[in-house]
């Protein structure tokens, strides 16, 4: 198998702009988009995420722009979430030059959107996110509108039922770790990628090159996302990439 | 100025191998119905939708696609757009263009089905389209089915996802990637190049 494990770094949007990002000081713009996956991509960046949270009504054509934009320069590819609530959102994004459309609690009040989108535009481009957290049973439990609302689902078994409406690959965020920059939550991803048959993404927890390398090597996750650790040039991509490659990570170089 | 048609089949992101192919000062004319009176300098299937789907919008321009064929004119096909040459898809009903024998295949379930990512093209025939492409480059996969030629000569690359499977094919002037050349990087650049390069050279 030469399928090389996947960076990807998200970044959050609004009103077009990207909201953190501001500390690479040789950028001329940091808030462009297009600037800041420019230099993601130049670092070996595999794909990019953009999490739009824009909440004007305006939404629907700022994020339009921001794709065309990104899509005309950039040649990775590129997931756009936040926000997607009806077939014709996703379309909108679509057609205007991201792969993927990323949904999350559109998903879990209306699942019937998962298969709406997988059989119209193929399933490749319908990404799953599940925001889970351990609650006082030990479950891990779904939570929804940016992880402040519980739902009582059990992550596994959504996960499962995504995968068979059909999702194209899941986007799992550990609420426990989300920021703590304690590494990636192992248990849970290994968990969930040990029951579906769809790629996985893991995210939340990233402090160090050592969390990529722990969770490429705990579990059979496909990729592995984090924001802060790149936008606070902590490290970048391409040392990353050397150190998982010294580990044994097949990656992309 | 070099002419080339993206076919439409109603779905889904064609903006990214448009752009592609502009800044490569190619003119693009996207549709869902071929001209016969335009002379296009090569023909681009893109890669986004479902074959049910699609089979039915190529109906409309299988003569057109077929006088390209036997006149030996420039055709591309990206990932579905590739499989659209062969009859048969284990992805649903309806008749592909059927310019080579074999089957499209779904991945069985020991991987996991989509194969999304970065993996190497094994290069088999050093086709004027991996021209400055290195053997073992990465590009980038995003599919559930993949082609069986039954005529081996036409395979240009291999790649292994669990099984070796054909990455590319070439024949003549028609060609067919499995992976997205637009997402590829450098190496998925240089491939579009050289494929303006074929269309530019007739």
């Amino acid at each position: 198998m030469t399928l090389s494990k996947r960076i990807i770094p998200c970044l959050d949007v609004k009103e077009g702009r990207v909201v953190k990002g501001e500390h690479f000081v040789n950028l001329k713009d940091a808030g462009d988009p297009v600037e800041l996956g420019s230099k993601y991509r130049d670092d070996g960046a595999d794909e990019l995420v953009f999490l739009d949270i824009t909440a004007s009504p305006e939404k629907r054509k700022t994020v339009s722009e921001m794709v065309r934009n990104v899509a005309s320069k950039l040649d990775i590819p590129f997931t756009v979430g936040g926000g997607i609530g009806s077939i014709e959102d996703a379309r909108n994004i679509l057609c205007s030059g991201a792969d993927k459309v990323g949904i999350n609690t559109r998903a879990i009040e209306k699942p019937e959107l998962i298969t709406e989108i997988s059989e119209r535009f193929g399933r490749q481009c319908c990404v799953v996110a599940i925001d889970a957290k351990r609650n006082e049973n030990n479950m891990f439990e779904v939570f929804s509108y940016g992880a402040r609302k519980s739902t009582g689902i059990d992550a596994i078994q959504w996960s499962q039922e995504v995968e068979k409406l059909g999702a194209g690959e899941i986007l799992l965020t550990s609420i426990d770790r989300d920021g703590t920059e304690d590494g990636f939550d192992v248990e849970l991803t290994k968990e969930i990628v040990d029951k579906v048959n769809i790629p996985v993404i893991a995210s939340g927890g990233c402090g160090s090159m050592e969390h990529f390398a722990d969770v490429f090597d705990k579990t059979n996750v496909d990729a592995a996302l984090a924001a802060s650790v790149f936008h606070y040039n902590q490290f970048d991509i391409s040392s990353l990439k050397r150190f998982l490659k010294e580990n044994e990570v097949l990656v992309r170089i | 100025m070099i002419k080339i048609a993206i076919l439409d089949y109603g779905v889904g992101n064609l903006f990214s191998i448009q752009t592609a192919l502009e800044k490569l000062g190619v003119t693009t004319i996207v549709t869902s119905e071929l001209d016969t009176n335009l002379e296009y300098d090569g023909i681009i299937l893109p890669g986004v939708g479902g074959w049910k789907h699609a089979v039915k919008r190529i109906q409309v321009n299988q003569r057109i696609l077929n006088d390209y064929y036997e006149n030996n004119k420039p055709i591309l096909g990206v990932c579905l757009g590739m499989q659209l040459f062969f009859e048969k898809s284990a992805e649903g009903p309806g008749d592909g263009l059927g310019f080579f024998e074999g089957e499209i295949m779904l991945f069985s379930n020991n991987v996991k089905v989509p194969h999304i990512g970065w993996n190497t093209l094994k290069q088999n025939n050093k086709d004027r389209i991996l021209d400055g492409v290195e053997d073992q480059s990465w590009a980038y996969f995003v599919h559930s089915l993949y082609p069986k030629p039954t005529d081996s000569k036409i395979i240009s690359t291999t790649t292994d996802y669990g099984i070796e499977f054909t990455s590319m094919i070439n024949k003549n002037n028609i060609f067919g990637t499995q992976f997205h050349p637009e997402k590829s990087g450098k190496a998925g650049a240089r491939i579009l190049k050289n494929f303006v390069s074929v269309c530019g050279n007739l």
